[in-house]
C-alpha cells in the first residue's frame, strides 16, 4: 500500500492562525487545500512536510465570504471547490470559460474535493517526477525531487516539469490578479506574474503565504475559451491547454492573448500568435496565421503523454479551434 | 477551538458512519480509506490505486462522493460517512445493488462498491438521469471488467425501480442480439 509518511496535522480557523502556525513550523511545513494533489504527490515522496497545515476550515477562504460580485469584476475564494466552480449559476452564465475549464479537470468526484487554489498552486509533473519512490530511486532519481539530472534533457541546468493547471492558463489568458496573505502583509500579483517558467521553482508565491483571493476582470466586450488535450476524456492532465482571450471592439479583435497550458514550466503567452488576429474579424487567414505563429514556439517535451511532434502539431489544430469558436461568439 | 492534533499521539474523533455513530483512534497521517478498513473493519471500500486515478475507494462524505484515498481520517470528524455496508437494508440489497446483480454489471467486483456509491449519489440528485448523466457521474470509476454498457443499464434500471415504476431488465443485456 501507498501510505502518508507521518506528520502533524494543523486545521486552523483564521488567516492569522494558519499564518502564525506556519512560521511556527518553519520550512518543513505545507499548506493543504483539497489534497488532491498534495496527498498522492506525498505516498510518492515527492514531499514530505512534518507539518500539514489545512485551509480547509478557513472561513474567510471559502465561498461565502469571498465569491462576490464587484463593479469591477467578480471575487472568488480558493477553498471553492471545483465542483462548486462547475455548479454555480453565475460563473456558467458570466465566465462560462472558468467553468469550461473547471469541469475539465479530472472526474467528477475528485472535483468534489480538489479546490480552485489547489488547482492553480498544482505542483509541475512530469514522466520521470509522478512515480513511485522505488521507480523514481531506479533511475537514481530526477532534478526535481533527490536527483541531479533533468532526465527529459540530461544536459540542462533546470528542471523541465510542466505547468498541468487547466485554470492556470485561463486566468493569464483572461488577465486574473491573485491576492496573496503572507506573515508580511498583502500583496497582489497578476496571475501571469504568479508562475515561473521552472519546474521546481514553478511559483512566484512564497511558500508562506496563501492565496486567498482570485479577483477575474469584468465582462466588457471580451470572450474566452479553453481547449484540453489528453488522451481519454475524464482523469487526465493536459497534454495541451489552449486559453483564447479576446476583446472585441466595432466587430473587430482590439486585444488578444493567446496562452498555451502544459507545454512549459508556467502557462505559455503566445503574443505573436495574440497580434496575428489583432484587427481582424477573425477571418480564416488572421486565424491560420495565429495558429502558425502559435505552433512554432511551442516545443513539447518527452515530459508527458504522446509523441512530441503530434503535440506540436495540435498546437496549431487546437487555436484554430479555439479561435474559430470565438468567432461563431462574434457572430452572434 | 482549534483542533491542534499533538504527536506521537492518535487523533480521536466522532463521526457517523452508516447511520450510526462511532468514535475512533489512529494516527493523524491515516487516510479515511485506512481508517475504514483498519480501524473500523469496513473492508467494503477498496483501495486501488490510492492515488485519485481509479475512484474504487469512493465513499459519500455528507452525501457527496469523494475519494476515500485522499482524504485524511482526521477530515471526516464530525461528518457523516456511507459506505457500501450501509447501501442494504437488513437483508434488502438496494435497487443499484440489486440491479447490479441481474445484471451482470458487476464482474470481478472490485469497482463495483465506489460504482454503486457514486450512482446513488447521481440518483439522489437526479432520479431520472439519461445515460449520458450516467457516464459523466460515472467518469470517476474506472472498470476493466465490463465495458461499462451493464453498469450504465444497471444504474438506468434501479433509477426506474426507485421511481416506482415497474421496470424490467432490458432483453438484450441478458440475453444479447438476437
Amino acid at each position: 500500500m501507498l501510505r502518508l509518511p507521518s506528520f502533524r496535522y494543523l486545521e486552523p480557523r483564521t488567516l492569522k492562525e494558519a499564518l502564525r502556525w506556519k512560521s511556527e513550523s518553519g520550512p518543513e511545513s505545507m499548506y493543504v487545500a483539497g489534497g488532491t494533489d498534495l496527498y498522492p504527490n506525498m505516498k510518492r515522496r515527492h514531499q514530505e512536510p512534518k507539518v500539514v497545515i489545512s485551509l480547509a476550515r478557513i472561513r474567510a477562504l471559502r465561498p461565502k465570504g469571498r465569491s462576490r460580485k464587484a463593479a469591477s469584476g467578480l471575487t472568488l475564494a480558493p477553498m471553492m471547490t471545483l465542483t462548486e466552480l462547475v455548479e454555480s449559476e453565475g460563473i456558467r452564465e458570466s465566465y462560462p470559460v472558468l467553468a469550461r475549464a473547471a469541469e475539465l479537470i479530472s472526474t467528477p468526484i475528485l472535483r468534489n474535493m480538489g479546490t480552485l487554489g489547489g488547482n492553480l498552486c498544482l505542483d509541475t509533473r512530469c514522466n520521470y517526477y509522478n512515480q513511485s519512490y522505488e521507480w523514481r530511486k531506479a533511475i537514481n532519481f530526477c532534478l526535481k525531487k533527490d536527483g541531479a539530472i533533468c532526465w527529459v534533457a540530461p544536459s540542462s541546468p533546470r528542471c523541465w516539469a510542466v505547468n498541468s493547471s487547466d485554470l492556470a492558463p485561463v486566468m493569464v489568458a483572461i488577465g486574473a490578479d491573485f491576492l496573496l496573505v503572507g506573515p508580511e502583509g498583502e500583496r497582489t500579483v497578476a496571475a501571469a506574474d504568479f508562475y515561473q517558467n521552472d519546474g521546481i521553482d514553478y511559483l512566484s508565491k512564497h511558500p508562506g503565504e496563501i492565496l486567498a483571493e482570485i479577483r477575474v476582470p469584468p465582462r466588457d466586450g471580451w470572450e474566452a475559451t479553453y481547449w484540453k488535450l489528453r488522451r481519454r476524456g475524464s482523469f487526465d492532465f493536459p497534454v495541451l491547454g489552449v486559453a483564447a482571450w479576446v476583446r472585441w471592439e466595432e466587430q473587430k479583435v482590439a486585444e488578444a492573448r493567446i496562452v498555451l497550458g502544459a507545454v512549459a514550466s508556467q502557462p505559455q503567452p503566445v503574443p505573436e500568435a495574440a497580434a496575428a488576429i489583432i484587427g481582424s474579424r477573425l477571418d480564416d487567414e488572421a486565424i491560420e496565421e495565429a495558429a502558425l505563429a502559435a505552433f512554432r514556439p511551442s516545443k513539447p517535451m518527452d515530459n508527458t503523454d504522446f509523441g512530441l511532434a503530434w503535440r506540436k502539431e495540435m498546437t496549431r489544430q487546437f487555436v484554430r479551434g479555439a479561435l474559430k469558436e470565438l468567432r461563431s461568439k462574434l457572430v452572434e | 477551538m482549534a483542533r491542534r492534533a499533538e504527536p506521537p499521539g492518535h487523533a480521536h474523533i466522532s463521526l457517523e458512519v452508516n447511520g450510526e455513530p462511532v468514535e475512533v483512534s489512529f494516527p493523524p497521517h491515516k487516510t479515511l480509506l485506512e481508517v475504514l478498513r483498519e480501524d473500523l473493519g469496513l473492508t467494503g471500500t477498496k483501495h486501488g490505486c490510492e492515488l485519485g486515478e481509479c475512484g474504487t475507494c469512493t465513499v459519500l462524505l455528507d452525501g457527496q462522493p469523494v475519494l476515500s484515498c485522499l482524504v485524511l481520517g482526521v477530515a471526516a470528524a464530525g461528518r457523516k460517512v456511507k459506505t457500501v455496508e450501509g447501501m442494504a437494508r437488513g437483508p434488502e440489497l438496494h435497487p443499484l445493488q440489486r440491479a447490479f446483480a441481474d445484471l451482470g454489471a458487476a464482474q470481478c467486483g472490485y469497482c463495483t462498491p465506489g460504482i454503486l456509491l457514486a450512482a446513488e449519489a447521481l440518483l439522489e440528485r437526479n432520479p431520472r438521469p439519461t445515460r449520458q448523466d450516467i457516464k459523466e457521474a460515472l467518469a470517476g470509476n474506472l472498470c476493466r471488467c465490463t465495458g461499462y454498457i451493464k453498469i450504465y443499464e444497471a444504474v438506468e434500471l434501479a433509477a426506474a425501480w426507485m421511481r416506482g415504476e415497474d421496470a424490467a431488465p432490458p432483453e438484450e443485456s441478458i440475453y444479447g442480439r438476437r
